[in-house]
């Protein structure tokens, strides 16, 4: 069955515009990323078929689809972190805020300034306690003045919900802290810098029900500040965070649109056997 | 659909049950073997003390503070003997330690794919090149050079001749080409414990580091040489063991004169290379078990070395790690 892609603002615009919007997003608002023909290769592999989408600014957008399927690839990109395999390959383009961020002459270490990160397993540094893992980024920028690394430690902190667990203990190794309080660390030393987007790669995935829920909490806090994409391979959190939701199947992007119509009307058949559990 | 008393049932005729004769067996192999490691080094260490009781009865402490060698007088003391080796052995560190992790640091993070093997092979080959060939090598091409070039820099008192480590007439075989020798022999062990241990930091070390916008060396310095720091100084004590031992190049190199000078241009003698040049000739009882002590003095060395080490890794995981070492 061929259906086109629907929501794609690319495609659509004007679907994009008729579309009676959720409040949280303003049509107005330019797209954080602008995705035009985007193809990876790791070496004769391709990996990404030529994805060309929107992501909108201070939204949640989630990636499904089932594993091998792209959806790390496309994330990776977005902060240029696909390039530390050695063997891949890029064409077309991808800008934030319409700056080519896969430009010979943009820096990668500036880009993933602009964009953090959160991995799938939390990965503080352990010969760093916990106040030093947060501020690492800014120390890496060169920030020296104690006062400005103190504020913006506990901002960070707080930010990532962990201020008041920790506060007492930020001289503590970063590893001393349990496995849902190390991801926070982790999202704390992401958000530190202050960047404009925040990728979380299964951020919950090695974490219990209730640390998950911590994090999935603590991203619709986020949201208002940052625009943040999450790869999940966990439908109902994909449903219960995301605002926007893509679909990934064998490197292709099949469907994008509202979360909301994605899982109770997708357009696409192989959406839709995805997301009732038939393959995947 | 198996019911919830299957689990208690006996396992169906046609299988057999575990064997616990063949866990235990194993158990006590494994034990055995164990033990025979542990007997060994007592052993050792019982030889050398029975072989030297003779003179550790004669001379007492003074063994270890004396720095007369004097066969012809049966006097015998340990000291230069001790300096040297200890001397040789640190030299052998400062030259080998930067180079040998610096090529770890390059093989694991920088070099392309292609090369890194290569490398390895090479490194190892070094490794297999007996001593001796070294040592040959050290007299012939090695001390002339050094004699040539770096000492003649270094005992220039325009540049360090005004300190009293280069001070002093030169003969080329002296502590500093000791510790150069042992250095070339060092160098593959620490380079490929410490190449082993870097490969072993997680990527995902890495990628949290370039995630923030680090570059090359700063994802080396905050993700891998700290998460690695504590198997690094493991690899250089394992390097200072052998160092501690090194026994035939060291002998080749070092000038063999039981004198402490502060110079380390002048030559020296170690523990291993008093045993090895004068052993065939010791002819009297205490000669002989004078230098079985020396052979305890350096059994006890290098267990000392290797305590301190023990020690100070524990205060510095203590310190920085807290529980992230499991």
């Amino acid at each position: 069955m061929e259906v086109t892609m629907i929501d794609n603002p690319v495609q659509n615009p004007q679907r994009e515009q008729r579309a009676p919007a959720p409040a949280a997003i303003q049509p107005e608002e330019p797209p954080a990323f602008q995705v035009e023909n985007l193809s990876v290769w790791y070496g004769k592999k391709q990996a990404l078929f030529d994805v060309t989408t929107n992501i909108p600014s201070k939204t949640i957008t989630a990636i499904i689809g089932p594993s091998g399927c792209g959806k790390s690839t496309f994330l990776r990109c977005l902060n240029r972190m696909h390039e530390l395999v050695p063997s891949s390959r890029t064409e077309g383009s991808v800008r934030l805020f319409g700056q080519d961020l896969h430009a010979r002459d943009t820096d990668a270490s500036i880009v993933r300034r602009r964009v953090g990160m959160v991995f799938q397993k939390s990965n503080p540094f352990p010969t760093m306690s916990i106040g030093e893992n947060v501020i690492v980024g800014l120390r890496l920028n060169g920030v020296r003045n104690r006062a400005i690394l103190n504020e913006r430690m506990e901002k960070a902190l707080r930010m990532a919900a962990l201020w008041d667990e920790v506060k007492n203990d930020l001289n503590r190794p970063g590893m001393s802290l349990s496995g849902g309080q190390q991801q926070r660390l982790c999202i704390a030393r992401a958000v530190a810098v202050e960047p404009e987007v925040l990728l979380m790669d299964e951020p919950a995935s090695a974490l219990d029900p209730i640390a998950t829920m911590k994090i999935e909490e603590l991203t619709q806090q986020l949201k208002a500040n940052y625009t943040i994409v999450i790869v999940t391979h966990n439908m109902q959190q994909a449903s219960r965070v995301s605002d926007k939701t893509m679909f990934f199947y064998m490197g292709k992007l099949i469907e994008y649109g509202e979360t909301k119509q994605m899982f109770f009307q997708p357009a696409e058949k192989k959406t839709e056997d995805y997301i009732t559990g038939r393959f995947g | 659909m198996p019911d919830a008393s299957a689990i208690s049932k006996p396992v169906a005729g046609y299988m057999a049950p575990p064997s616990r004769t063949a866990d235990k067996a194993f158990e006590w192999l494994t034990l055995f073997m164990a033990l025979t490691v542990v007997l060994l080094i007592v052993l050792v260490g019982w030889q050398l003390a029975a072989g030297s009781s003779g003179a550790i009865r004669k001379f007492g402490f003074g063994f270890l503070f004396s720095t007369q060698w004097d066969p012809v007088n049966e006097e015998y003391g340990a000291l230069p003997f001790i300096y040297g080796t200890l001397v040789s052995s640190f030299l052998g560190l400062l030259i080998a330690v930067p180079l040998s992790i610096a090529t770890a640091i390059y093989l694991t993070e920088l070099a392309p794919r292609w090369l890194r093997q290569p490398i390895i092979s090479l490194v190892e080959m070094l490794a297999a090149i007996p001593s001796v060939i070294l040592g040959l090598w050290g007299i012939f091409v090695m001390v002339p050079w050094l004699q040539k070039y770096p000492f003649a820099w270094l005992k220039n008192p325009h540049h360090l001749g005004w300190l009293p480590l280069f001070r002093g007439p030169t003969y080329g075989v002296s502590l500093l080409a000791g510790g150069t020798i042992v250095a070339v022999m060092i160098l593959p062990i620490i380079t490929s414990l410490s190449r082993e241990i870097l490969v072993s930091v997680p990527n995902l070390q890495r990628e949290a580091a370039y995630a923030l916008g680090a570059t090359r060396w700063e994802v080396t310095r905050i993700a891998v040489l700290s998460y690695a720091q504590r198997g690094l100084f493991g690899a250089i004590i394992l390097g200072l063991g052998r160092a501690l031992g090194e026994t035939m190049a060291v002998t080749m190199v070092i000038g063999n004169r039981p004198v402490i000078s502060a110079s380390l241009l002048k030559p020296g003698y170690t523990l291993a290379s008093v045993i090895a040049n004068e052993f065939a000739e010791a002819t009297t009882d205490t000669y002989l078990q004078a230098l079985f002590e020396i052979g305890l003095v350096l059994f006890a060395l290098t267990i000392v070395v290797n305590l301190i080490a023990q020690l100070l890794l524990m205060r510095f995981s203590g310190e920085s790690l807290g529980r992230s070492v499991q």
